[in-house]
C-alpha cells in the first residue's frame, strides 16, 4: 500500500508537467494578450511594448515556460498581471470557498442520490422507481443557471427562507482564520455567523449538487440492480436474513464501488466546474477566477489555477482509488 | 437482529440531526434585512475591482469603488463635468498656459493620520511618470501616458503650494485633473505597504478602507475627520453580484440597497416596484458602426502622430466600396437608428447624430442627421457604381458594453436593414480581447464598437476616435481609419485653444466635415442607470459614471 501511494504520488510529476505545458501553449496560442487588456482601447504601441517587456511576454514561449517552472520550483507562482497580487494569495482567497461549496454539494448529492438509487432499485418498475428516475432525468438535464435562479426565486424571494447569494450576511461581524467559513465560525464560537454561513450554503449546494445527485442516483440504481441479481444475495435470502439486512449490510457495500468512482470523478468536476453556480449565487470561488483570468489573458493566474486544479484532480482520484480497498477488501494494490 | 437495530438507530440519528439542522438553519432568523442601529448601505456591484489604487486602474468597476476613498486637487461639480476646487483651494494659470500653480487646502489629513501637503501631491504624480521614483515600478499607470503625458514636472513651491509644468499648452488638462488617476495618495502608506499598497488604499476621502474580501465585498467606513464633515452613512459595503438578475433579486429582497447595471429588460419591473427607484441619465458614451476607410499608418517612431516618414498603407481589411463616400452615406441612410434605440437599447438611450455626447462642449446640434431612407440609399449606391449592391462582413462585438447593450441583436438588425438595399452582410464574431486587437489593426471591413469618455472633455472623444493620428495600424483609436488632415488640424488646434467659445467652434467645424464624409454610423448614446431602494436618498449620477456617496442618506 505504501509503495502504491508513493508510486502514485510520483506519477503526479509527469501529469503536472504535461498539463502545464499544454495549458501554457494553449493560452499563449489564443490571440490577444494581457498588455492590451490592461491598457484598454487607447493603448499606444510604445506602452504595449513596455508592458510586454516588463512581464517577459516578449521572450520566446519555451523560455517563458522555463522561467515560470524555475519559479514554481522555488515555490513562487508569480503575481497576477492584472491585479499585481500573488497568484497564491489570489487562489488561497477563493479556494476554501470552492471546497466548502463542493463538499456541501457532494453531501447533498450523495445522501439524496444513494437513497434515491436504492429506493428505485429495490422497488424496480414501481411508481416510486419511475418517480425517482424521472426526477433524476430532470435533474441531469436541468441547466444549473436556470435551476439556481428558480431556487433563488422560490426560497429567497417568495418564501424568504434563505438568502439568495453571497457567503454570509455582511452585517454580521466575521473574521477569517482558515478561510473555510464554516470552520472559522465554529472556531470563533460565532453562532450567528455559523447559522448565516450555513444558510448561504444551502441553495448553491443544491443547485450545484443536482447533476451529480442525478448521476449518483442512476449509477446506484443500476449497480444495485446488478448486485441484487447475484448468487450471494440469493444465498443470503435463502439463509433467512431479513430483506433489510440483505440490502443495507451486503448489497450496498458491493454496489458502492462504481458509485465511489462516480463520486470521485464528479468531485473533481465540482471543484473546477462550479463556474455557473458561482456566478448565479455570487460565490467568490476559484471557478470564476479562472474564467475571468482567461478572458483577461492573465497568464500567471491561469496557469496557477490550472496547476491547482490538476493537483486536486489527481489527489481526489488517488483518494477514490484508496477508498476501494476499504469498501471492497478484495481489492489490493501491493 | 441486535446489529441491525444499532445500524438503524445510527442511521435514524443522523437523519434526525440533518433534518434538525436544516430546519434550524432554514428558519432561525430567516433573512436579515435592513440594518437599524447603523446606517449601512450595501451596494451590489457587477464585478470585483482589479486594484484599489486609483492611478493604476482603467476599469469603471475599480474607479467607482476608489471614488469614496480618494480625492484630487480638483473635482467635478455634482452631476456634471465642470470642475471645482477640492484638495486645491484655488489655482492660477500662466499666460502661455504651460504653468499651473495650485494653493492647497490646510488641515486635511489622510486616513492614516498623516498630513496632506505639497509633498504628497508631488509623490502622487511623480510615482506615475518619474522612472527613478522607487514606486514607479509597481504600476502600469495606463492613463498617464494617454492623458497626462503633457505634464513635464510637478514641483513643490512650499508646503501648501505646487506648480504643474506642461510641455505644451493643453486646454483639456484641468478637466483631466479631476480624474481618478491623479487622486492624492498617502506617501507614508505607500512606504508602509510598498508594492502591495494597491490593496491597502489610503486617501483623504469621505470614507476609509476597512477590508477587501476578493470577489466578495469591499467595506469602507465613514471618515469622521473628513474635511467637509463626516458623511451621513456609517458604512458602505460594495458586494459583488455578477449576474444582473441576481442583483435585481437581491435589491427587491432588501439584501442590498443599491445596484449598478440593471438589465434594461427589467425596467418595467423596477418601475412597478414601489420599494425601488431607477436613476437614469444620458451617459458619456457613443456606440457606432465603423466602416473601414481603407488607409492607416505604422507608427514606427511610436510618437502617436503620423510623421512624413510614415506613409499611408492599406489596412488589412481594405474594402473598396467603403473608400467611396457615397457608399458610406448610403449605409447611413439605410439603417433605422430610432428603431434600434427603441427596441434593442430598450429605450434607455438616445439616437446619436454626432460622435460625442450632446451635453458636451462643442457638440454641433445644427447638424441634421441622415434620415432612415432606403430609397435614397439605393440611389447613392447606384451613383457610386454598385447598383446591385455588394457582399461584405460586419464584425460584431462578443460582449455588451455600456454603449452597446446587445451587440449581437444590433448586428442582426443592421444586417437586415442593409439587406434591404442589397448589401449582403455576413456577421463575424470572435472573443473580446482578440476583437479589440484585430479591429485596432484594421482587419475588419465594418465593425461595431464604441467609447466611454474618461474626463468629460470633447478632446477625449474627437481626437481619440476621429483624428487621423489615431489611424495607427495595430493600436488605432479611429477604427474607421478615417484620415482627414483638415479634421486632424482642427482637433489639434482645439486642444491648444483655452477660450471655450473658440474651442467649441473648432469642434463644431470638425463635426460638419465628419458628418459629410460619413465614416461612421453613429448609433446611440446609452444612458447610465442605477437602482436604489426608496429609503436611499441624495445620490447624484455623474456623466463620468463615477460614484460619489458622500451626500447620500438613508432613512
Amino acid at each position: 500500500m505504501k509503495w502504491y501511494i508513493i508510486k502514485r504520488l510520483l506519477q503526479i510529476i509527469p501529469v503536472i508537467l504535461g498539463v502545464t505545458i499544454i495549458a501554457f501553449s494553449l493560452i499563449h496560442l489564443a490571440p490577444g494578450d494581457p498588455a492590451r487588456t490592461m491598457l484598454g482601447q487607447h493603448a499606444t504601441q510604445q506602452e504595449l511594448d513596455a508592458i510586454r517587456a516588463k512581464y517577459g511576454l516578449d521572450k520566446p514561449l519555451y523560455e517563458q515556460y522555463f522561467i515560470w517552472l524555475g519559479n514554481v520550483l522555488h515555490g513562487d507562482l508569480g503575481r497576477s498581471i492584472l491585479s499585481h497580487e500573488q497568484v497564491t494569495t489570489e487562489i488561497a482567497a477563493r479556494f476554501p470557498n470552492t471546497i466548502e461549496l463542493a463538499i456541501a454539494a457532494m453531501i447533498f448529492a450523495v445522501i439524496i442520490g444513494v437513497v434515491a438509487g436504492i429506493i428505485s432499485a429495490t422497488r424496480q418498475y414501481s411508481a416510486a422507481d419511475y418517480t425517482v428516475m424521472g426526477i433524476a432525468l430532470f435533474g441531469i438535464s436541468m441547466p444549473v443557471f436556470w435551476l439556481g435562479i428558480m431556487l433563488m426565486m422560490i426560497f429567497g424571494v417568495y418564501l424568504r427562507w434563505l438568502p439568495i447569494g453571497g457567503r454570509i450576511d455582511l452585517l454580521i461581524p466575521f473574521h477569517h482564520i482558515t478561510g473555510f467559513m464554516v470552520i472559522d465560525s465554529i472556531i470563533a464560537l460565532n453562532g450567528p455567523a455559523l447559522v448565516s454561513v450555513l444558510q448561504h450554503l444551502i441553495l448553491p449546494a443544491v443547485a450545484l449538487g443536482t447533476i451529480p445527485m442525478a448521476i449518483i442516483a442512476r449509477t446506484t440504481r443500476s449497480s444495485m440492480l446488478e448486485v441484487l441479481r447475484q448468487d450471494f444475495i440469493r444465498t443470503e435470502r435463502a439463509k433467512g436474513l431479513s430483506e433489510r439486512r440483505v440490502i443495507y449490510k451486503h448489497a450496498i457495500r458491493n454496489a458502492l464501488v462504481p458509485v465511489v468512482t462516480v463520486i470521485g470523478l464528479n468531485f473533481g468536476l465540482l471543484l473546477s466546474g462550479a463556474i455557473l453556480t458561482e456566478t448565479v449565487f455570487s460565490w467568490p470561488g476559484v471557478g470564476r477566477l479562472v474564467v475571468d483570468s482567461v478572458y483577461s489573458r492573465d497568464y500567471p493566474l491561469v496557469i496557477g489555477c490550472i496547476l491547482v486544479f490538476a493537483l486536486v484532480f489527481v489527489f481526489v482520484n488517488l483518494i477514490t482509488d484508496l477508498l476501494y480497498t476499504y469498501i471492497d477488501p478484495r481489492i489490493h494494490y501491493d | 437482529m441486535g446489529r441491525d437495530s444499532s445500524v438503524n438507530m445510527k442511521a435514524s440519528a443522523i437523519a434526525i440531526m440533518l433534518c434538525a439542522m436544516f430546519v434550524i438553519v432554514s428558519f432561525s432568523g430567516c433573512v436579515q434585512n435592513n440594518p437599524t442601529a447603523q446606517k449601512v448601505l450595501i451596494f451590489a456591484c457587477s464585478s470585483d475591482v482589479d486594484k484599489l489604487d486609483p492611478a493604476d486602474v482603467t476599469d469603471q468597476e475599480s474607479t467607482a469603488r476608489t471614488d469614496s476613498m480618494f480625492e484630487g486637487l480638483v473635482e467635478y461639480e455634482s452631476g456634471g463635468t465642470n470642475i471645482q476646487p477640492c484638495l486645491a483651494t484655488d489655482w492660477t494659470v500662466s499666460s502661455d498656459g504651460k504653468n499651473i500653480t495650485f494653493n492647497l487646502r490646510h488641515g486635511v489629513k489622510f486616513h492614516d493620520g498623516t498630513d496632506f501637503n505639497a509633498s504628497a501631491v508631488v509623490f502622487s504624480f511623480e510615482r506615475q511618470f518619474n522612472t527613478s521614483n522607487p514606486y514607479n515600478q509597481y504600476g502600469e499607470w495606463a492613463y498617464w501616458g494617454y492623458m497626462f503625458s503633457d505634464i513635464q514636472s510637478v514641483e513643490k513651491l512650499n508646503d501648501f503650494q505646487v506648480k504643474i509644468v506642461l510641455s505644451r499648452s493643453n486646454a483639456a488638462i484641468m478637466t483631466s485633473l479631476a480624474m481618478f488617476t491623479v487622486s492624492i495618495v498617502s506617501p507614508t502608506n505607500a512606504a508602509k505597504y510598498g508594492r502591495d499598497a494597491f490593496s491597502h488604499p489610503c486617501g483623504t476621502g469621505p470614507f476609509k478602507f476597512v477590508e477587501w474580501v476578493k470577489d466578495d465585498h469591499i467595506t469602507v467606513d465613514a471618515n469622521p475627520n473628513y474635511w467637509r464633515g463626516a458623511p451621513k452613512l456609517d458604512r458602505i459595503i460594495y458586494r459583488v453580484i455578477k449576474d444582473p438578475s441576481a442583483r435585481l433579486l437581491a435589491i427587491q429582497n432588501g439584501e442590498v440597497q443599491g445596484m449598478e447595471f440593471p438589465d434594461p429588460a427589467s425596467f418595467t419591473q423596477i418601475n412597478a416596484d414601489s420599494n425601488l427607484k431607477l436613476l437614469t441619465q444620458p451617459g458619456m458614451n457613443i456606440g457606432y458602426l465603423a466602416m473601414n476607410n481603407g488607409w492607416g499608418y505604422n507608427d514606427t517612431n511610436k510618437n502617436g502622430m503620423r510623421d512624413p516618414s510614415e506613409p499611408w498603407v492599406k489596412t488589412p481589411g481594405y474594402f473598396a466600396p467603403f473608400t467611396n463616400r457615397s457608399v458610406r452615406q448610403a449605409v447611413n441612410y439605410a439603417i433605422n437608428k430610432s428603431a434600434i434605440v427603441k427596441n434593442l437599447y430598450k429605450g434607455t438611450a438616445i439616437v446619436a447624430k454626432n460622435g460625442m455626447p450632446p451635453f458636451m462642449l462643442g457638440y454641433n446640434d445644427a447638424i441634421v442627421d441622415y434620415p432612415y431612407d432606403p430609397v435614397r440609399a439605393r440611389e447613392l449606391l447606384t451613383e457610386a457604381g454598385y447598383p446591385h449592391g455588394f457582399n461584405t462582413t460586419l464584425w460584431v462585438m462578443p460582449v455588451s458594453r455600456p454603449y452597446m447593450f446587445d451587440p449581437t441583436k444590433i448586428g442582426e438588425a443592421i444586417q437586415s436593414y442593409l439587406a434591404d438595399v442589397n448589401i449582403n452582410v455576413q456577421i463575424y464574431q470572435i472573443d473580446w480581447a482578440t476583437y479589440l486587437a484585430k479591429t485596432q489593426a484594421g482587419e475588419h471591413p465594418m465593425c461595431l464598437l464604441g467609447w466611454t469618455g474618461d474626463n468629460g472633455d470633447p478632446d477625449n472623444f474627437m481626437n481619440v476616435l476621429y483624428g487621423e493620428n489615431q489611424c495607427t495600424i495595430g493600436t488605432a483609436g479611429n477604427v474607421a481609419f478615417y484620415n482627414n488632415t483638415q479634421v486632424q488640424d482642427l482637433l489639434t488646434l482645439a486642444l491648444q485653444t483655452y477660450d471655450t467659445t473658440q474651442r467649441a467652434n473648432l469642434y463644431k467645424d470638425a463635426q460638419v466635415i465628419i458628418h459629410q464624409d460619413a465614416p461612421f454610423v453613429y448609433l446611440a448614446h446609452a444612458n447610465q442607470n442605477l437602482v436604489f431602494r426608496t429609503n436611499v436618498n441624495g445620490f447624484v449620477l455623474n456623466p463620468t459614471a463615477r460614484y460619489f456617496f458622500y451626500p447620500v442618506t438613508m432613512t
